[in-house]
């Protein structure tokens, strides 16, 4: 997902019996669907595999701006263009809600990006396929944010307050981000012959990458158990990956876009689509930094870091004058 | 030494007549910019029509082993609920 790779601290799932009174209160408290709060005991390692996810899923949603900032200026229409620089400036928000939760367990902002910027943090693989034509930005809508959709509507319901109120606040605005792509898309597949090619292009070189959003499969995802005790992972990787097959597959079929998978058929039994292996080496080498794009995003992300430096410094200067000044009149006046 | 902005906790009000809410935080470097960078932030959708900034330093919080002392009391004095009381039908709505 956004953050498809977190490695859970603690040694696997205690039982009751090895839990210590504070623990086990803790746990009873995230039974019964109370939220933990950012004062409250925590085990060390809850709080340090949050942090991991909870930053994990912010720069996800930063660097999720490149690849369609890269259309803003060549969008085709003024309206196109609009919806675009909203969709993306609603990204931006995301992150911060996120460096905010973040926050909210004890570490700076200023350590979160620069484990992002030294290559320390990781970000969703997607963000590291280019963005060719523009179809891609309706099939990043549709495809990417829907995935996204999938996996962050349950962690509304998660057990760290701050997490599950950034959540409520993303998921509000998602729809918009699926919808404006799937309308864009509609457009290209609806439209002239080489639109329509456009739109299957995008289709074609997004569906795997999109799938492999949620993550290794289940029987490889080893830290599972214990965020799912803890709350913090609601669905495993394969049950929501599943849930948008099965949801994106009418989607495309009404817009008439070949979904690139030989394997993909509806299993009667199941009441669910097969789809065909996931190429998972492909996934482990995009998510440690060799897909297509890695060093072009992190050289972006750095740069614009860097080169804001100065206004940023400019900005503390001007504010730390103007309370001298303030300070001043102050006195003089007393 | 870091040079991050510091921290401001943001306070919506999202319609007339309503109070102010909690609604996050974010960085900015004095409380004029903590506006500006709120309205962008959080009330992209017209979830505002007042902000409060206030800097998280300047707020004290209660500590969560203060819960029982600080609001167990309360939970022992039932007759401030009016349901405490039966008043009798024939009386009509009180
Ligand atoms: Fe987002
Ligand atoms: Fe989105």
């Amino acid at each position: 997902m956004y953050a498809q790779m977190v490695k859970a601290d603690g040694k696997g799932v205690k039982s009751r019996e090895e839990m210590d009174a504070e623990e086990r209160a803790f746990q009873d408290k995230i039974d019964r669907d109370v939220k933990i709060e950012p004062k409250d005991w925590m085990p060390e390692a809850y709080r340090k595999t949050l942090i991991r996810q909870i930053s994990q899923h912010a720069h996800s949603e930063i660097v999720g701006q490149l690849p369609e900032g890269n259309w803003i200026t060549r969008a085709p229409t003024l309206e196109r263009k609009a919806i675009l620089l909203a969709k993306v400036q609603d990204e931006a928000g995301h992150g911060l809600y996120l460096y905010c939760a973040a926050e909210t367990l004890g570490v700076s902002r200023d350590d979160l990006l620069d484990q992002l910027h030294s290559g320390k943090a990781k970000y969703s693989s997607i963000f590291n396929y280019p963005t060719l034509n523009w179809a891609d930005i309706g099939a990043i809508g549709w495809l990417v944010d829907g995935a996204a959709i999938m996996n962050q509507v349950p962690l509304q319901r998660t057990s760290y307050g701050p997490y599950s109120r950034a959540m409520i606040r993303i998921c509000k605005e998602e729809s918009f981000h699926q919808r404006q792509g799937y309308d864009l898309i509609t457009k290209m597949a609806q439209g002239t012959k080489e639109q329509k090619a456009m739109a299957q292009d995008a289709m074609n070189r997004f569906w795997r990458p999109s799938l492999m959003m949620f993550g290794p499969s289940d029987k490889d995802s080893v830290h599972s158990a214990q965020s799912m005790a803890w709350k913090i992972k609601i669905n495993t990787n394969d049950e929501l990956r599943q849930k948008f097959v099965d949801q994106t597959v009418p989607q495309a079929e009404y817009l008439g876009l070949e979904i690139p998978d030989p394997d993909l058929e509806w299993n009667e039994e199941r009441q669910s689509y097969d789809y065909g292996e996931i190429n998972w080496d492909e996934f482990y080498q995009v998510i440690s930094g060799n897909g297509p794009c890695n060093k072009e995003r992190l050289g972006a992300r750095v740069k614009a870091w860097e080169d804001g430096e100065w206004f940023r410094d400019a900005l503390t200067a001007h504010a730390d004058k103007k309370a001298a000044k303030k300070k001043k009149q102050q006195q003089d006046a007393a | 030494m870091s040079k991050e902005w510091p921290l401001w906790e943001i306070f919506i009000r999202g319609q007339h007549g309503m109070s102010h809410r909690h609604v996050g935080s974010l960085h900015a470097p004095d409380a004029e910019m903590a506006i500006h960078n709120a309205r962008d932030v959080y009330t992209r959708r017209n979830e505002g029509v007042s902000i409060w900034v206030v800097e998280a330093k300047n707020i004290s919080a209660s500590a969560p082993s203060e819960k029982g002392p600080l609001f167990d009391p309360s939970n022992d004095k039932v007759y401030r609920h009016p349901t405490f009381f039966d008043i009798p039908e024939e009386v009509g709505a009180m």
